[in-house]
């Protein structure tokens, strides 16, 4: 009995295949988009933890210089004391053509030497320890290094983070031209009894503490979280497909769930098939789902890393590997989508009568909320949104801010809708007119969850679309004033550094020194530059806050400019005071933007740094020149001081490879976005497709009463297109607040700024058109249906209840 | 890894070739490096230096001492210097190694530390005259002109340190031929020579405790570029100062075929006498099961040519050095026909 | 649950005072009042009344589709009253099968699919009897049809037919023939009459047609709920 039972139910399936397709696909979309995401950020995740650990750099503090580079001398120094330090030597450079990272360590005493295991042990200790040396660096990056000869063998180190080459200190500052340098000194868990103090051996150090939290893992949380969030919102639109599915093949079975119970198959038995089958369909639909998530997050991953290196400067190997728990995470998505689907139809089933009461029929078994409930709950889901945010706060606020709202606007869809389109009805004259606004007020319940997928893809595709549109802008306005100089040179010596300054000092407009020293500000990091009272500041510079006489104060040495994000961070703002060093406390005199730099930041004048910091490298300069012998400049500075191509970089450079890296930080979002976009197409026109289908019923008494098919054909696509043009316009709106909550709650809290928001009509407009357009083509499929029907498919709508 | 490139380089200082022929090219031929030659004429104070042409050396000091209530203690300060190619260089390119142990042991606690430095930097290193020999802030210091006849010493670790003033007027031992001291039957040698005299004075801090300690300390200084044959496994090493006053270095390399035993007599005036293989016997006595293996800490030891039947036993059995290469290195105390104190090293029981 | 102790003597179907009455306690409207009768296997019965007579509702009953609130009603040596869900499919499953005015053919299933499924659920298919059923019920060419794409009378053929593939000792037919016209009425009545027969099942039919009735070994009529 119960074989034959479920051959029956499942034959429903041979006879709607599209309905099939619908649900599997729409559950494998949703599965796939939110194990794509968690593929994605497990894989980073995974990244940063192992190279925390490859690299020892967790749970141990530091010694840095405030002029960003340690002697040698500091070293034996702290040794000679007892101080049990170990030096790391850390730099960018160019290997086989591709810039890498090159950390270069002692291997006596570096705290971690996972990188270096048993598998690269045929590599001898002399090897390592005397000249050339080796490189040790993951296979992935060995290949993006190709195989151009270096003149340090590479060795293949899988446990070395992708993006990072390991070697000994003193083939590092070989290859990093560094000798004698130290980048910093990780201060060991182990230390001698009755030691010195720092402070006395070593007073020109600066003691960094171990971060609570791994440094990466905090600076990328919110880039991750960001991820997670469309995961979701894909989740959701996918299971708003599903749900529509599910209840549309519930609905459609009741005349066959009534015959089977009058044929003797009892209710317990068809709940459990009807579970079974929910299942079966979910584990079918999670696997494809688990197949497109790996698919999507392959393409993906190559792209985060990019920006996850270029941004944040996190290791991230661009190999995806599958982990158990992704399979679980994800199947189980499937098959929660699939119950909370499922589950009123199956609840449904328990109330459906055996014996069918004539005219009792409701639309898909979707039967909704009552509207006021709907518009109350959707006013308290949007209150709830703006309370957990206050009370949450941070990051994770903001994004309970944007849940409430979104779940908040598309519960209230269909009442403010139902209003709208009691004044359509008011204004409307006529007969037809009316039965045409009643008729769609009517069947609202019916369509409600399919326009509220809509509005939230809608309003997502344009707050997501505003906000990368509106960084984007300010991104490229920002990158004219902060590069205004036409050429940059970095020269290889202090020495030089000086002598470049003397010869451009007779060569260009102007020469504008770029120098910092590494300090520490309220704890964290802190690059603090020297600049000279230059007009190209006053001209160009970036600010968003500022004193009147801010250039004057930062001359005088009274002042200091700092970037938006330690303003944000710290709370400071113009007026409030600083502390740079134990020494030098001065007044915030204004706040510039600093897009892409996750880091604190901060500017004062040349002499006051100098006369604060020791040792301040004299080796980087911007170059003030007319444009058209900007080129030419730069050819001549090579040569007279034997520069490499990449020392001399003009502006034009410069910006088009930080728009990459830009461009980069959003391709994933922007891809995300349009992958939920098509998905909440695909529920529209499946919705609106099913829909239309069931539509005949309530047309044909029109048709009856004189009206002719091809009007009737055009009143469908009228309705279809006014419901979306309606969506339209409330999507609009709500996309908006989207990309502010976006730009100045979400931005702010995982970058640390905020950005301007610039609207873009046009934009919306496309979109529009675009629905609409999914619209029709959804109402005119089965509309056609109606056209082509022969009257007689019509007069059985009188005759047959099916 | 470290432990392994660590345990390679400093396998042979610890007389474990098995360790280092894990790595093809750190095998048992020198090459390129000096091997000790028979008529070398030792000159000081330029060989209380580095020799970085020769691959392994050590400066090996081991002190016996007792603190005011007369409670035995054990000092251990020892730098070992390992070289990847036999030449010295400056920098971080300095193809020199060093390491360091240092151990405080009493009956009942035995304390330890290691240092690790590359060469050419000033981490760690030996001067000759004024004698210094350093890593990290562990030092032996040497006065003006005096050799090593006056030493200041320091170590510490985490749980303990010391400092203490050494004072020798006694000449210095040179073992084997005029400091020319054969390790196998097939001819592997090093250059070794001691000064097994010095009076101890000093203060330990252990704890939250300062105990001031004298007694007797030995230091061995030794270098080479291939001290083992490919055979031999491990060494038992004594260092005696009996109550007679006078003296006696002794050593066993356990080979697979036969053992190979040396020992110098040291008169109580300081005049000494080398004596050849199979003249010391050693057999241990007694096990302790320490750090996992059988460990032998009471010996029986014969030199019949000077009357010598003793039993040797350790003080603390646990004086187990759990560094990178471990080993097992503490005072004991003497009885039999002659009676004393002095330290026992073992290496190779694994 | 069934036993054989079913002959001339025992009846098939016993209804002895059954009253049901449908909506809320305090605007009780009593649809059946004390109705009793019997029913030999082999026997065909009509009933017959008005509309909101309640004979369908009694026919209801004697299927196990509904409850009735007071008398007894039993079914070979099975009383109806008190049954848990399971038991009540079990005897739909494979003593009584129904015909009804909207045919209930699955939509998703081929008339042969539709032919075999109560016989395949009751698990007492009998090809040879299905094959003349087919035949003599002219759905030959029609197996691979789907219900959609038949006429009304051949839609009713086939409920009959699916009805009686499974041999069940009671036949309910709930006007069988009410949506089709005059001419396939008489010929879908005739057909159903001569299987009964060959099945060897009792026939409960409701119908308001006298004519059908008629054509019945016995007829009763029902008015307001009483059996006149």
């Amino acid at each position: 009995m119960t074989r034959i039972a479920a051959l029956v139910l499942l034959s429903h399936w041979r006879r709607q295949p599209v309905q099939l397709v619908t649900l599997i696909l729409g559950l494998a979309l949703a599965t796939g988009l939110w194990s794509a995401v968690q593929a994605i950020n497990g894989q980073a995740r995974a990244s940063y933890a192992e190279a925390a650990e490859q690299l020892g750099t967790r749970e141990l503090a530091t010694l840095v210089s405030t002029t960003g580079t340690i002697p040698l001398d500091r070293y034996v120094r702290l040794r000679r004391a007892g101080w049990q330090v170990s030096p790391v030597l850390e730099g960018r450079t160019k290997l086989g053509g591709r810039w890498v990272t090159v950390m270069g360590v002692d291997v006596l005493s570096h705290p971690t030497m996972t990188w270096l295991r048993p598998e690269t042990a045929n590599v001898t200790p002399d090897a390592i320890l005397t000249p050339p040396g080796r490189l040790f660096a993951h296979p992935a990056t060995i290949a993006e290094l190709g195989t151009v000869p270096s003149e340090v063998p590479i060795v293949q180190a899988p446990n070395v983070p992708a993006g990072i080459v390991m070697t000994d200190i003193g083939t590092a500052e070989r290859i990093l031209q560094r000798k004698n340098q130290i980048s910093r000194l990780i201060i060991l868990k182990s230390q001698p009894r009755d030691l010195p103090a720092l402070s006395d051996v070593v007073p020109d150090l600066t003691r960094i503490s171990p971060r609570p939290q791994d440094a990466i893992a905090r600076l990328t949380d919110s880039f991750h979280l960001n991820l997670t969030a469309f995961g979701l919102l894909a989740f959701a639109v996918g299971l708003f497909i599903v749900h529509g599915t599910i209840g549309l093949a519930f609905q459609q079975r009741r005349p066959m769930f009534r015959s089977l119970r009058a044929l003797g198959v009892p209710l317990a038995l068809l709940s459990r098939l009807l579970l079974a089958e929910l299942l079966g369909l979910a584990l079918i639909a999670g696997s494809v789902g688990l197949v497109l998530g790996y698919l999507v997050a392959a393409a993906l991953l190559p792209d985060v890393s990019a920006t996850l290196r270029g941004l944040y400067g996190a290791p991230v190997s661009g190999g995806l590997a599958l982990r158990p728990v992704w399979f679980v995470s994800g199947l189980g998505m499937a098959l929660f989508g699939a119950l909370v689907a499922g589950a009123q139809g199956l609840r449904n089933l328990f109330h459906l009568p055996l014996l069918v009461a004539p005219g009792q029929q409701d639309w898909l078994g979707m039967t909704l909320l009552r509207m006021p409930w709907m518009a109350a709950g959707g006013v308290m889901m949007i209150c709830a949104g703006g309370l957990g945010s206050w009370m949450i706060g941070g990051l994770l606020g903001g994004f309970v801010l944007l849940a409430g709202l979104m779940t908040g606007a598309a519960l209230l869809l269909p009442p403010t809708l139902t209003v709208l389109l009691a004044w359509a009805a008011r204004l409307g004259k006529g007969a037809i007119s009316q039965w045409f606004w009643a008729d769609l007020r009517s069947q609202l319940p019916g369509l409600s969850l399919a326009f509220m997928a809509l509005l939230l893809a809608l309003s997502t595709n344009i707050g997501v679309g505003t906000m990368v549109s509106s960084f984007r802008l300010t991104f490229v306005g920002w990158l004219d004033q902060r590069l205004a100089a036409e050429l940059y040179v970095t020269a290889r010596t202090d020495r030089q550094g000086r002598a470049v300054e003397e010869w451009l000092a007779a060569h260009s407009q102007a020469v504008l020194p770029i120098r910092y020293a590494e300090g520490s500000v309220l704890g964290q990091p802190t690059r603090i530059y020297g600049v000279v009272d230059h007009s190209t500041y006053r001209e160009f510079w970036p600010l968003i806050h500022a004193t009147p006489d801010v250039w004057q104060r930062l001359a005088d040495g009274t002042g200091a400019l700092i970037n938006e994000q330690l303003a944000r961070r710290a709370e400071l703002w113009p007026g409030d005071r600083i502390e740079l060093t134990p020494e030098l406390t001065t007044d915030v005199v204004g706040v510039y933007s600093d897009y892409g730099n996750p880091r604190g930041q901060v500017m004062i004048g040349l002499p006051t740094l100098l006369s604060n910091f020791d040792g301040v490298a004299h080796r980087q300069f911007g170059v003030r020149v007319p444009d058209q012998q900007a080129d030419a400049l730069a050819d001549r500075l090579r040569q007279q001081f034997d520069l490499p191509a990449s020392a001399v970089r003009n502006q034009a450079a410069i910006k088009a490879g930080s728009l990459a890296v830009f461009e980069k930080t959003f391709v994933v979002t922007a891809a995300l976005n349009v992958l939920t976009l098509g998905v909440a197409s695909f529920a529209i026109l499946t919705s609106l497709l099913t829909l239309w289908t069931l539509r005949l019923p309530q047309v044909a008494p029109i048709w009856a009463l004189g009206l002719t098919r091809r009007r009737l054909l055009w009143l469908e696509v009228l309705r279809s297109t006014a419901l979306a043009a309606m969506t339209v316009l409330l999507a609009i709106p709500l996309g908006l607040l989207l990309a502010w909550i976006l730009l100045a709650v979400i931005n702010v809290e995982a970058f640390g700024w905020r950005i301007p928001l610039h609207v873009f009509p046009l934009e919306w407009l496309k979109l529009g058109a675009l629905t609409v357009l999914a619209a029709v083509v959804a109402a005119i499929i089965p509309a056609r249906r109606l056209l082509a029907a022969p009257p007689s498919e019509l007069l059985k709508v009188f005759t047959n209840e099916n | 890894m470290r432990t392994d490139i660590v345990a390679v380089l400093f396998a042979l200082c610890l007389g474990s070739e098995t360790a280092a022929q894990g790595f093809a090219d750190l095998g048992t031929t020198a090459e390129g490096f000096a091997v000790p030659q028979r008529n070398t004429v030792l000159e000081f104070p330029a060989d209380h230096g580095a020799h970085p042409q020769f691959r392994i050396e050590w400066w090996y000091l081991t002190a016996t001492l007792s603190g005011p209530d007369g409670q035995p203690y054990g000092v251990q300060w020892t730098l070992f210097r390992s070289a990847l190619q036999p030449q010295d260089g400056t920098g971080w390119q300095s193809p020199q190694l060093w390491m360091g142990h240092a151990a405080v042991t009493s009956a009942t606690q035995h304390l330890f530390a290691e240092r690790l430095a590359r060469g050419g930097i000033g981490q760690a290193g030996v001067t000759a005259s004024p004698f210094s020999a350093w890593i990290d802030n562990w030092q032996m210091t040497g006065d003006d002109d005096a050799g090593l006849d006056n030493l200041r010493l320091t170590a510490s670790g985490s749980d303990f340190r010391y400092e203490l003033r050494l004072d020798a007027d006694a000449p210095l031992v040179l073992h084997g031929e005029d400091g020319y001291s054969v390790k196998s039957a097939k001819g592997q040698a090093s250059h070794y020579y001691s000064q097994p005299a010095y009076a101890v004075e000093g203060v330990l801090y252990l704890d939250d405790q300062e105990i001031a300690v004298t007694g007797q300390g030995w230091l061995d200084r030794e270098w080479s570029s291939q001290p083992l044959s490919p055979d031999q496994t491990g060494w038992d090493w004594f260092s005696l100062s009996f109550d007679s006053g006078a003296r006696m270095m002794g050593f066993r390399l356990r080979g697979a075929d036969a053992d190979y035993t040396s020992a110098t007599w040291i008169e109580p005036d300081g005049s000494s006498r080398s004596l050849p293989d199979g003249a010391l016997v050693v057999e241990p006595l007694g096990f302790d099961r320490v750090a996992g293996r059988s460990i032998p800490t009471r010996w029986r030891l014969r030199l019949p040519a000077r009357n010598l039947d003793v039993k040797v036993n350790a003080l603390n059995p646990n004086s187990w050095m759990n560094t990178t290469f471990p080993y097992w290195e503490g005072p004991v105390s003497i009885i039999g026909s002659h009676t004393g104190g002095g330290y026992l090293e073992m290496t190779g029981y694994d | 649950m069934m036993t054989d102790e079913i002959g001339a003597e025992n009846p098939l179907l016993r209804v002895e005072n059954v009253s049901k009455t449908y909506g809320s306690p305090g605007e009780n409207r009593p649809v059946l009042d004390g109705v009793s009768l019997d029913l030999r296997l082999g026997e065909t019965l009509a009933l017959t009344g008005e509309s909101g007579s309640g004979k369908s509702t009694l026919l209801h009953l004697v299927g196990a589709l509904d409850d009735f609130d007071a008398g007894e009603i039993r079914l070979g040596a099975t009383n109806l009253s008190g049954l848990t869900d399971r038991d009540r499919a079990a005897l739909r499953r494979t003593q009584v099968a129904m015909v009804f005015q909207q045919f209930n053919l699955i939509a998703s299933l081929t008339v042969a699919e539709n032919l075999r499924v109560h016989a395949r659920l009751a698990g007492r298919e009998d090809q040879s009897w299905l094959i003349r059923l087919t035949e003599r019920l002219g759905l030959t060419d029609l197996l691979a049809r789907y219900p959609e794409h038949l006429s009304g009378g051949q839609q009713q053929r086939v409920a009959i037919g699916r009805a009686l593939a499974m041999r069940p000792r009671l036949l309910l037919a709930d006007e069988p023939t009410g949506n089709l016209d005059e001419h396939s009425s008489a010929k879908v009545m005739d057909l159903m009459l001569e299987l009964v027969r060959d099945a060897g099942s009792a026939l409960f039919l409701v119908t308001h047609s006298n004519a059908i009735a008629d054509q019945l070994d016995r007829r009763l009529h029902l008015r307001n709920g009483h059996v006149a």
